[in-house]
């Protein structure tokens, strides 16, 4: 019944390891005391983990990411201290097969459970609340795609604790994915922890693309939607289009692992380099799904802070979905060196130089709203500033690269480190730390403290010019990746140099922590009394802070592209309506994280050949759906008196701001 | 006045948002993600379509007479949902049930089939294990297997709530979902027959 | 001060900063660049490299011409417009200009296509599998990547080194590569570029030393624990030394024979340089050919398939005792 699970499968002999799970069984066991204390279990209950409000849940997959930021920062400092050491015959204090892993989980948690919680965090709660919409198109699903990702994360933590991680790179290359050179259940808790997660994801593609073009409030036409919304759309079809490729691709690795096929083996007929091609085919589209959202809080941002309309609408829109269509005709830049021939690479490499047009054309657009604007200088501003100079250098390197020849020698290196750090970091991580900053008081009610927010962008800045610039200087001087020792004594004072940027990074991170702490505590000061703290330009910052569960009392009718800035020049905001009708609200839920947690014990029971409770789980799920599909009790209406006196309520936060 | 208006059309435009039409284009939109699916494993199957090992090829494994019953299976089971089909929209609660029952017993016999299929080959010693070109049509055939098992699963579960429910607006869209799920298989299945077993005798 | 005086005075001071910023920036940038002498992309010693080093000043160049005044009118506009500075022209509905559009959108397109064609000839001319044109002879090489070292065979002398390169200065050097077991990726950064070696596969790559050295080379492509410990040396050295080196080699102890391959085969750690003789000939065909014949396309003689037997036994009954 336990498969493959044994206790010899606990890492006893690791002392960083069982460190790390006395302290996460502690502050375990102080959450737990809290909530009792406090009395929460049936608040957190019925108010987040059964929520199918978007809001609320994306509020969870932020704290998701945050908490595993924590946990992708701490493999990065570890990492930085190695190589910071291991010189010449020094060995650091990191055994290969530890480092191996640290680096592919640094690698798998930043992209799958930091950088697309995060955006998928910012698209819930912003695009309905933009597009006028009470809900997503599938508020069930909604909870479901959270709590699978939520999972997807438990999985890649515990397997640290029980077993052991991939050590093989974060796209997990055959054949040392395979059974015969990675026997352990690392690469398993990979695969399952992605296919879950993955399968969250590929559910709010969904949703979002039908909720984008079927629940936008009656007059906005696709070109009256904030370019926030236009980034969302072109994100969510990017995944539902790749992601499949994902679930595929993982799936027959899977069946070379499990059932003994041949799809990547070296023998009887695999072919690892279908593999390679399969996974970038997923993997390069995945970068453009982490970035067009923050392209799109910057957007707004910048156009808010600059009291200016954003520069050339159309152009965005058009510079979106352009790039949005390039991405999928260059996955072979990430292998221009595995040998095709000259015309393949030389075509792969003009597409991707041809990608670097919209995103230039973005960047002058951001520029031209900055010019003859009146900029306020808030943290958001600061991160969108430090975002364009950033993003202009990763995306020039980037350029570089995508010239083969050029790739031929810089492939691998820890230039091309530096180059996607520098775009994900400057780009990703930037804009939905800005992003956060400006739609914070929207979900909670009250502004972020300033200081500690500028200073953890300051910490950000420059912790990322010292972490990195060293590296492009080392890939140049030939320094490859994922070395955990080396024998060149000239390398090593760049990495030393690094390692301080990495801390001082990590002066960043928390900075962030100590900000959300501080404006907690803050709160009654920093309220949001009006719902618009920054005098902003779209829908979304015409409703309360925080936002009621409904949204919009009354459907908006949307005729120019800023409406709500257009309502405020022109004294139309803030009306009263003349009467409230009931609203039609979906029930919270528990099938979500019913399913996930039976979704949970599934990949547990695979990645240890447990069979017969990976079939009781599978079934479980089934059952549980299947009941679900049963129940006709799953919404009711708000009464119209209740709808009234929250939003009495609200106009009179309104008097009282004026 | 104008407020009046305006919560009317609001309220005239939410029930806009309560009708199928979402429903439907979102599994739309999960059909085509599947079919993204399928598309890998195809492509897979292409390129690893001649890496037998030195073992077994298609042209000596298949038998093309089995494999048109099984399609045959497959059309008819289309049609019968069709059927299905239109008595929903007539209204005929008692001709879904019997034509889904039909449909579910057709889709059955397909599967019975593959699995005798699988069997015959794992005897023959041609089992996934034994070269690429097996491992892809294994998986390829095996995935198409596996939808269309849960398709039967679904179409039990729906017969059942058609006959608790009544057609009402919530089973309608369900049928809908799940005609389009059955005739989405039967499309992959003629890929499958030609650009698998036709394949290997042209 | 009035208006336009200060307009005029600071309007002055950007005119004098602009004149100083280019000495500025040298003086800044000149330890950097120098510095950069001895860094390997940047201090080639063969052609290749020093095609590639162009090339990548080149693109760099092309891109820096829209980065540096990004960066700049980033930073300017950003201290220009703020909200303190009321004296700035404010231009609140202003958000559309097709003369702009026009121009952000043609200057990226006229780049991008004088980089398409740098990128069209540049990736013809440093195809790894073209040959070098020279009237030298080539040296021909077959790397085989192991767990975890390099295995270089010289099948015109038939010998063979681990984790060393000895090659003759000026002499074309032909690669034949593959791998063993997992992908990993052959580069010298001195000397150019790089190429995955992979199993069941066979690629090539073509290098030259231009000047005598001691060339640092590494596997690109993460392989496994002992990836890190894949280092070697390239020893460009004059013809004659390398021929006396080729003599010396030829009399080793150590013999290449299946057998001997068969024990290499196995994972282990860092491997001191070695150096074998008598290699086995066919032995790197009979190497690719191990998973090769799988894929369909049996292209093996019979005797290579007979070695490819004995090899695919040796090492499978080593496995089995492993485990």
């Amino acid at each position: 019944m336990f498969g493959k699970l044994t206790l010899e499968a606990v890492p006893y002999h690791e002392p960083i390891i069982m460190g790390t799970l006395g302290v996460v069984i502690l502050l375990g066991l102080a959450l737990v005391a809290a909530m009792t204390y406090y009395r929460k279990w049936g608040y957190i209950w019925t108010e987040w983990i059964t929520t199918v409000d978007h809001k609320r849940i994306g509020a969870m997959y932020i704290i998701l990411a945050l908490i595993m930021l924590l946990r992708g920062f701490a493999d990065a400092i570890m990492m930085r201290a190695q190589q910071a050491m291991a010189v010449g015959d020094a060995a650091g204090y990191l055994p290969p097969h530890h480092y191996d892993q640290i680096f592919t989980a640094h690698g798998v948690i930043m992209i799958f459970f930091v950088a697309t919680p995060l955006i998928l965090g910012l698209m819930n709660v912003v695009v309905p609340l933009q597009i006028g919409a009470r809900d997503v198109a599938y508020p069930l699903v909604n909870s479901l795609g959270f709590w699978l990702s939520a999972v997807g994360a438990v999985l890649v933590m515990i397997s640290m604790f029980v077993g052991d991680f991939a050590a093989t790179g974060w796209v997990a290359y055959p054949p040392l994915s395979g059974l015969q050179y990675s026997p352990t259940v690392g690469v398993d808790y990979y695969i399952w922890s992605l296919q879950i997660s993955g399968l969250g994801t590929t559910l709010s593609g969904i949703n979002f693309i039908v909720t984008i073009l079927r629940m936008r409030a009656p007059g906005m036409n696709l070109m009256k939607m904030p370019v926030f919304t236009w980034t969302a759309l072109i994100t969510n079809i990017l995944i539902v289009a790749v992601f499949p490729v994902l679930t595929a691709t993982l799936a027959l690795l899977t069946m070379d692992r499990y059932f003994d096929m041949h799809f990547f083996t070296n023998e009887l007929g695999g072919n690892a380099m279908m593999y390679i091609n399969l996974i970038w085919i997923w993997g390069h589209p995945e970068v453009y799904i982490l970035i067009l959202p923050a392209f799109g809080a910057f957007s707004e941002i910048i156009a808010t802070f600059s009291r200016k309309p954003l520069f050339g609408y159309k152009s965005m829109v058009y510079a979106t979905s352009s790039i949005g269509i390039l991405s999928f005709f260059v996955w072979l830049h990430h292998f221009f060196t595995m040998g095709s021939g000259a015309n393949v690479n030389a075509f792969f490499g003009i597409m991707t130089s041809i990608i670097s047009i919209p995103t230039g054309v973005k960047l002058f657009n951001w520029l031209f709203t900055m010019f003859r604007g009146r900029i306020r200088y808030h943290s958001a501003t600061l991160w969108t500033i430090g975002f364009m100079v950033t993003f202009a250098i990763g995306g020039m390197t980037g350029v570089l690269l995508a010239v083969p020849g050029a790739d031929f020698v810089l492939h691998n290196s820890l230039f091309l480190v530096a180059h996607f750090h520098n775009v994900i970091i400057g780009g990703v991580v930037f804009g939905c730390l800005a992003g956060l900053t400006f739609w914070f008081p929207k979900v909670y009610g009250f502004t972020l403290n300033e200081f500690w927010g500028k200073t953890s962008f300051w910490c950000w800045l420059i912790g990322f010019f010292l972490a990195f610039m060293p590296l492009y200087i080392l890939g140049f001087k030939g320094m490859t990746r994922r070395m955990n020792h080396y024998p060149h004594a000239d390398w090593q004072p760049y990495l030393i140099v690094a390692l301080v940027g990495a801390v001082i990074i990590g002066l960043g991170i928390l900075s962030l922590l100590i900000q959300i702490a501080v404006s907690i505590k803050d709160r009654k000061q920093n309220r949001d009394l009006t719902g618009d703290p920054w005098d902003a330009r779209s829908l979304e910052w015409a409703t309360a802070s925080p936002v009621p569960s409904y949204n919009f009392a009354v459907t908006p009718e949307i005729t120019s592209l800023e409406q709500h800035w257009d309502n405020k020049q022109s004294g139309r905001a803030y009306v009263r309506p003349a009467k409230y009708d009931p609203i039609h609200m979906p029930r919270n839920t528990a099938v979500g994280f019913a399913i996930s947690m039976w979704g949970l014990l599934l990949c547990f029971a695979l990645v240890w050949h447990m069979w017969a409770v990976a079939v009781g789980s599978l079934v479980a799920i089934v059952i549980t759906f299947v009941v679900r599909s049963y129940d006709r009790d799953v919404d009711f209406y708000i009464p119209a008196a209740e709808v009234e006196s929250i939003e009495n309520a609200r106009y009179e936060r309104l008097q009282e701001a004026a | 006045m104008s407020h009046l208006t305006l919560s009317d059309a609001a309220g005239a435009h939410e029930e806009h948002h309560d009708d199928g039409s979402k429903t439907t284009m979102g599994f739309w939109i999960y059909l085509m993600s599947d079919c993204l699916i399928f598309a890998v494993l195809f492509a897979t199957f292409a390129v690893l379509g001649n890496s037998t090992a030195g073992g077994h090829t298609g042209a000596e494994l298949f038998h093309l007479p089995f494999v048109l019953g099984e399609t045959m299976l497959l059309l008819i089971s289309s049609f019968t949902f069709g059927v299905a089909m239109l008595g929903m929209q007539a209204g005929r609660k008692q001709q879904v049930i019997t034509w889904l029952g039909i449909t579910f017993l057709v889709g059955a016999g397909f599967i019975v089939m593959e699995l005798y299929e699988f069997s015959v080959l794992l005897a023959e010693g041609a089992g996934p294990s034994t070269s690429a070109y097996l491992s892809a049509y294994f998986t390829l055939v095996g995935t198409h297997g596996l939808h269309v098992s849960f398709g039967l699963i679904w179409i039990l579960v729906l017969m059942h709530q058609v006959h608790r429910f009544g057609l009402d607006g919530i089973v309608t869209r369900r049928l809908s979902c799940l005609s389009m799920f059955w005739h989405f298989l039967d499309l992959v299945w003629i890929c499958v027959f030609t650009f698998v077993y036709l394949r290997e005798f042209v | 001060m009035s208006n336009s005086r200060l307009w005029a005075r600071l309007a002055g001071a950007r005119a004098s900063c602009l004149r100083a910023a280019p000495r500025a920036a040298c003086a800044a940038l000149l330890p950097l660049l120098l510095s950069g002498c001895d860094w390997a992309l940047f201090a080639p010693k063969g052609d290749i490299g020093v095609q590639t080093k162009n090339l990548i000043l080149i693109a760099s160049g092309l891109m820096l011409l829209v980065v540096i005044p990004v960066i700049l009118l980033t930073l300017y506009f950003g201290w220009r417009y703020r909200e303190t500075n009321t004296r700035a022209r404010y231009e609140p509905k202003w958000s559309h200009s097709t003369s702009i559009e026009v121009v952000v959108w043609t200057i990226p397109c006229i780049i991008v296509a004088i980089l398409g064609v740098l990128i069209w000839k540049t990736t013809h001319e440093l195809d790894p599998y073209k040959p070098l044109e020279s009237e030298v002879a080539p040296l021909r090489i077959e790397v085989v990547a192991l767990d975890w070292k390099w295995l270089f065979i010289y099948p015109d002398y038939g010998i063979a080194t681990i984790n060393q390169l000895p090659v003759p200065v000026g002499t074309p050097l032909e690669f034949k590569l593959t791998a063993q077991s997992m992908m990993n990726s052959f580069f010298i950064p001195q000397l150019g570029t790089q190429i995955y070696a992979m199993a069941g596969m066979q690629t090539r790559l073509h290098l030259i030393a231009d000047e005598p050295g001691v060339f640092p080379g590494l596997s690109a492509a993460y392989s496994g624990p002992g990836f890190s410990d894949m280092h070697f040396l390239t020893h460009a050295t004059s013809r004659a030394e390398f021929d006396a080196w080729v003599k010396q080699a030829q009399s080793a102890p150590q013999k290449l024979d299946a057998a001997a391959y068969e024990r290499l085969a196995q994972p282990s750690g860092r491997m001191e340089p070695a150096v074998f003789s008598q290699v086995q000939p066919a032995l790197f065909d009979a190497i690719v050919n191990l998973y090769m014949h799988d894929h369909g396309t049996p292209r093996a003689t019979a005797k290579q398939l007979a070695l490819t037997q004995s090899l695919e036994q040796a090492i499978a009954s080593e496995l089995c005792s492993a485990n």
